[in-house]
């Protein structure tokens, strides 16, 4: 291959280092006006009145809306939708959108924001998921699982209850993984207009332009192919940028309304408003091991605080207990996972969604668990990682693993066994291993439809066009379309010009999130290109005379095989082909396998295959003052074919980057005033420099290896990098600052604060650790009892937990059960 | 943020001229030079001044003097006094105002704030430093438009934090700052420049133009500047220790000046520990027990980054480092692993 695997500069890269790139505050259209949000000043109050008269008399103002404009609720999962564009009744956190203004210019319109009086009927607060549990009026909203419960789960697989009767150890771990924000340097922007034709356009900084398009149509009430929704070229996502948002609802609304073009860029504080970011979790892990480690059951408890709307908090509900099984073989497996509402910005997908909290907690007890049997913890690991080709406890099928080889490469490159528990005290090595999907198994909202689809267009200059609704937010998607096209039909990554997320000129593609892109998009790119081929050659083969499967396509020709010499320039072979069958125009298209797992829940889960990650970390930790540094990380990552290597290591280390903000500093917490005093409940810092985030100087070195062990499922054998390299960061530094000091910091952001109380606690003679001890009572539902393949089940639950789903239906996206037919297991 | 508010501005060519301009209408006219704090405290409302004199095109604000020991004309940039100080015969007698000039946010910003800026940094708080919607939710502070100071809800005075790096610095070596208006010229202490309130932070009038700042010769002086801050590359002081001891040919200490930053609306001295290093050379015990008495003023609030008990405790560790380094101490590694960046070593 000529292409694939040779590292190559980006086909983007030159419009983004020369400033070109046009993102969407980029745009400016004629006659444009501007909108700014009035925002919620309170945390949680029944909207009594919203009096706009004087903000719609100021000179300049040409529009304000209300909730009353936009009677239709919407949200990313079909079984949560609880947004408005504008509060109608009730505001739920401070920075809840509650009116727009829409002005000849920006300033105009934050002059006008201050005339709309508001008028609020406070409701009592809830600021953490303790409060919520335990009250259950006012609700914040009337749908869930009850109280202020937005959704709370139980899933056995096997009797876990058995299987911590046969362990020789039973260890039970609390851990608390706080919640951090997404912070793309590009704050989201969304500009509207009517076009000529009568028809809505909107360019957006979204990750998810096919789930914002169905959000318009519903939301304004107009067919979707009167709709076109644009994803520019987003500055970042990593899961901000995924949901539908109010802001752009109300631009459209707004151009629709005016039939002006109508603009809006968001403040900084506003991305920290919209967040929909990591969800702080609270889990508890009992895991039961024989003597050799061996493990017999894991039950996994979490408490996530979702903020003040359902989002993707169901999925990530699930995804807090789904990949454990993934990684590591557990026999059997008890998961409980229960998400509440508060009066805070609505958490949701963040790079790793929802997983890296229960990493985190697991890869910090197996430090645990092997270092009580005497284990080195790399070893051990090797131990137990999950077989290849398996079917787990829980119905996920795991394709390739490279996990072992992951483990190996580090273990090498960071001389780890002359430094593991033998470096000088006060520096120190950890380990920490993570899986990850390779794309979601199910979309969004249930269909059958393919999840991604390419369209190409070849013409007789030779140019090529491929056509997908990818989303390039800097992640290089464009650059992977383009190089599995060209791969194919033997031309340059630049003869190609991708045109991508785009609703009226591209088939298909769900969107940037769940790394679903290279492997769903990159099948059907070389399905389209392959179909393409097979015309030329066709061509080309009558052409030279010789059969077409002689025939190479590489260096823009095409030619024989056994005599170069003799071809055609790739310019002729398509004009040969044009000759022959007419205009030239083909397409492919990807759908997941089916997932064997056809409980409720097992929508979430099930991927085509996982990728594998495994870390070190070092750190040096002053025994003083808790000072923590990493002066160095080593990474392995199983890939299955790095389709451009500099991709993916850039992939690799900026998930290294956000994994040790994770780790070390980032926070997204609020400040509650003295009741007494004040309901106030305001995020702390919604700034850039107060939200510390790591910069350039905070970086360590980075050792990074690609484990290529091509996955047949994948293009070219590719699995995900996007989002699995930054989960074993996190734990990986806990360990290691264990390891330097003796300490367990069993929660996130590992501070020098926390250190030092920990390390009082370890002066004293007690357990040296800073971490939760409590975990709240839950209500938890009747457990959904699955049966795992190796005794005997078919990947449903048992008749009597079957008959608690004639409850009302819930989210397409955690049925499992609808469309998943039977599993096809290579054993 | 948001965008500017409107303003007026004047572009005066002389010390003069700006002080004319500020007599006119000293409760609602600011001065500005490189406006790296001033400008994103108006888009968040902060301070909303009717009138903004410039001081960028008034030369003799920009002079640096190196003679007599050191005249700095207050519009000097940062980068220009590091650039300066950049000299090692120049550094030798001032390194600590070097390391606390060089720590100052991030190179663009060093290129435009000035010295004079610096020291007038406004105070800050985690109430405070928030645009004005986050302001209105919490029904605003003491500080700006409100009543309260949420860092201490009894407290009678604002609490913000001084936050300037050069500040404790200069105080450490004994400088003085000259102030000009239209009534004439007065030169105080660089220590007299400011008081424990976090709204009247500065005794400079409101019609007084910070001129320029004169740091004595410094003959067999040492000093130095220990900044705490989460990250390497940016990020006001939550800590800061500046130091300077006077030593005799056999290392007995004569004079020593210790100033702790970002614990309290002003810089503190620590006029205790100073008197109990004299006399002696800086010996473990005798920088064990300054340590001890320079952290007692320390009195840190929940208004910063980090927490205040640890902020608190970490004060000794940082006033050790600093004395340790003044005795010779070789601790560039723990100078490197603390500014998690390279150029801070004495040399």
């Amino acid at each position: 291959m000529k292409i694939i695997g040779t590292p190559r500069r980006r086909v983007d890269a030159r419009a983004k280092v020369t400033g070109q790139t046009r993102f969407a505050d980029d745009i400016m259209l004629p006659r444009m006006l501007h909108c700014k949000l009035l925002r919620s000043s309170v945390p949680h109050a029944r909207l009594v009145r919203v009096d706009t008269a004087r903000a719609l008399a100021h000179r300049g103002v040409h529009l304000v809306l209300t909730g009353k404009d936009f009677p239709v609720p919407y949200g990313i999962l079909p079984v949560s939708q609880d947004e408005h564009a504008l509060a109608v009744d009730r505001v739920r956190f401070v920075g809840d959108p509650v009116a727009a203004v829409i002005a000849r210019d920006e300033a105009t319109a934050v002059e006008a924001l201050d005339l709309i009086d508001v008028e609020y009927e406070p409701l009592r607060t809830f600021s953490n998921p303790d409060d919520s549990l335990a009250h259950d009026e006012p609700r914040i909203h009337d749908y869930g699982d009850g109280g202020n419960i937005h959704k709370a789960v139980s899933l056995g697989f096997g009797d876990v209850e058995q299987a911590f009767a046969d362990a020789d150890l039973v260890f039970e771990d609390t851990f608390f993984y706080q919640g951090n924000t997404h912070l793309p340097i590009e704050q989201h922007a969304a500009v509207a207009a009517k076009d000529p034709d009568g028809k809505l356009v909107l360019w957006s900084s979204t990750q998810t332009p096919h789930y914002v398009h169905r959000a318009l149509a519903k939301t304004l009430d107009l067919p979707a192919a009167h709709i076109r929704v644009i994803a520019t070229p987003n500055g970042g996502g990593f899961g901000g940028k995924s949901d539908p948002f109010n802001h752009e609802l109300v631009v459209c609304k707004a151009a629709w309304l005016l039939d002006r073009p109508v603009k809006i860029c968001l403040t900084r504080e506003e991305v920290f408003y919209c967040h929909r970011g990591r969800h702080p979790v609270l889990m508890r892990f009992k895991t039961g091991v024989k003597r050799d480690g061996t493990i017999t059951g894991v039950h996994l408890k979490t408490v996530l605080d979702g903020g003040a709307y359902g989002s993707y908090g169901v999925a990530s509900t699930f995804y807090t207990g789904a990949l454990q099984t993934v990684t590591y073989h557990i026999p059997t497996y008890h998961f409980q996972g229960c998400r509440v509402f508060t009066n805070k910005p609505p958490c949701g997908p963040k790079r790793g969604h929802g997983t890296p909290q229960s990493r985190f907690g697991q890869e910090i007890q197996l430090d645990k668990i092997a270092e009580k049997l005497q284990l080195d913890p790399a070893q051990y690991r090797l131990r137990i990682v999950e077989q290849p080709e398996t079917l787990t406890a829980n119905y996920l099928h795991v394709g390739t693993i490279g996990l072992s080889e992951c483990i190996r490469r580090i273990v090498r490159t960071s001389d780890w066994t002359n430094k593991f528990r033998k470096l000088p005290r006060g520096r120190g090595v950890g380990l920490a291993c993570s899986s990850y999907l390779s794309g979601a198994g199910l979309p969004i909202y249930y269909n059958d439809m393919p999840h991604s689809g390419v369209q190409l267009k070849l013409d007789r200059s030779g140019g090529v066009t491929a056509f997908c609704g990818a989303t390039e937010i800097g992640q290089g998607s464009d650059d992977v379309l383009v190089a599995c096209v060209a791969e194919v039909l033997g031309i340059d990554p630049h003869d190609i010009r991708p045109v991508t997320g785009d609703t009226d000129l591209t088939p298909v593609d769900l969107g940037s999130y769940s790394s679903r892109v290279t492997l769903m998009m990159g099948n059907a790119a070389i399905q389209a290109a392959e179909r393409a081929r097979d015309l030329l050659s066709e061509a080309v083969s009558r052409k030279l005379e010789i059969s077409k499967d002689r025939l190479v396509f590489a260096e823009r020709r095409v030619f024989d095989a056994e005599d170069p010499a003799k071809g055609v320039a790739f310019k002729d072979a398509v004009c040969l082909a044009e000759a022959m069958f007419g205009t030239l125009g083909t397409v492919g298209s990807y759908t997941p396998p089916r997932s064997a797992a056809r409980y409720k829940g097992g929508g979430v889960g099930p991927s085509p295959t996982y990728s594998y990650s495994a870390a070190i970390v070092e750190v040096e930790v002053d025994p003083s003052t808790g000072w923590i540094q990493v002066p160095r990380v080593w990474i392995a990552h199983d890939i299955g074919r790095a389709l451009n290597p500099t991709l993916v290591r850039g992939q690799v280390e900026g998930g290294v980057y956000m994994g040790l903000g994770e780790a070390l500093m980032e926070e997204q917490e609020f400040r509650r005033l003295p009741p007494r005093l004040s309901r106030a409940l305001v995020h702390k810092f919604p700034s850039m420099l107060e939200y510390k985030s790591p910069t350039t100087l905070d970086m360590p070195e980075v050792f990074t290896e690609l484990v290529e062990n091509p996955d047949p499922r994948g293009p070219f054998g590719a699995k995900e990098v996007g989002q699995g390299p930054l989960l074993p960061i996190m734990p990986a530094v806990a360990n290691a600052v264990y390891d330097a000091i003796g300490v367990r910091i069993d929660e996130v952001p590992i501070t020098p604060e926390k250190i030092v109380k920990a390390l009082q606690a370890q002066a004293a003679g007690k357990t040296p650790r800073f971490g939760p001890t409590h975990f709240p009572d839950v209500p938890w539902p009747e457990t959904l009892n699955v049966p795992p393949p190796w005794e005997g089940g078919d990947g449903k639950a048992t008749p009597e937990a079957e008959s608690l789903r004639s409850r009302p239906r819930d989210s397409a996206a955690v049925r499992g059960e609808r469309g998943w037919g039977p599993a096809r297991i290579k054993k | 943020m948001m965008r500017l508010p409107n303003f007026i501005y004047r572009a005066p060519r002389t010390v003069r001229e700006a002080a004319d301009f500020l007599a006119a209408a000293p409760d609602t006219t600011m001065l500005v030079a490189g406006g790296t704090d001033l400008l994103p405290n108006m888009k968040r409302r902060q301070q909303t001044p009717a009138t903004l004199v410039g001081l960028r095109q008034i030369a003799e604000l920009k002079t640096i003097a190196n003679g007599h020991g050191l005249t700095i004309g207050a519009c000097a940039t940062l980068a220009d006094l590091v650039a300066l100080l950049n000299d090692p015969r120049v550094r030798r007698s001032y390194a600590g105002l070097w390391q606390a000039a060089a720590q100052v946010a991030t190179p663009h910003l060093r290129n435009m704030g000035t010295i004079g800026g610096n020291i007038c940094l406004d105070t800050r708080c985690n109430y405070y430093d928030q645009n004005y919607e986050w302001r209105k939710a919490i029904d605003f502070c003491m500080k700006k438009d409100g009543q309260t100071c949420w860092v201490a809800t009894s407290s009678p005075k604002c609490l913000a934090v001084s936050s300037t790096d050069t500040a404790p610095a200069l105080i450490a070596l004994g400088a003085s700052v000259t102030l000009v208006s239209a009534e004439g010229t007065r030169t105080l202490p660089v220590a007299d420049l400011y008081r424990n309130d976090g709204i009247h932070y500065l005794t400079r009038r409101p019609t007084e133009i910070v001129a320029s700042i004169q740091v004595p010769p410094l003959e067999g002086w040492r000093s130095t500047y220990w900044k705490l801050r989460r990250r390497g590359a940016f990020d006001f002081p939550v800590l800061s220790i500046a130091a300077a001891v006077k030593l005799a040919r056999d290392a007995t200490v004569e004079e020593a000046r210790i100033v702790l930053g970002a614990v309290a609306s002003r810089p503190m001295e620590a006029p205790e520990a100073n008197r109990s290093l004299v006399g002696q050379p800086l010996t473990d015990a005798a920088i064990a027990a300054a340590s001890e008495l320079a952290a007692k003023p320390s009195r840190p609030m929940d208004n910063t980054d980090f927490g205040l008990v640890w902020r608190k405790r970490v004060t000794r560790d940082f006033v050790t480092y600093a004395l340790r380094e003044l005795r010779g101490d070789d601790v560039r590694g723990l100078r490197r692993g603390i500014a998690r960046q390279e150029l801070l070593g004495l040399q």
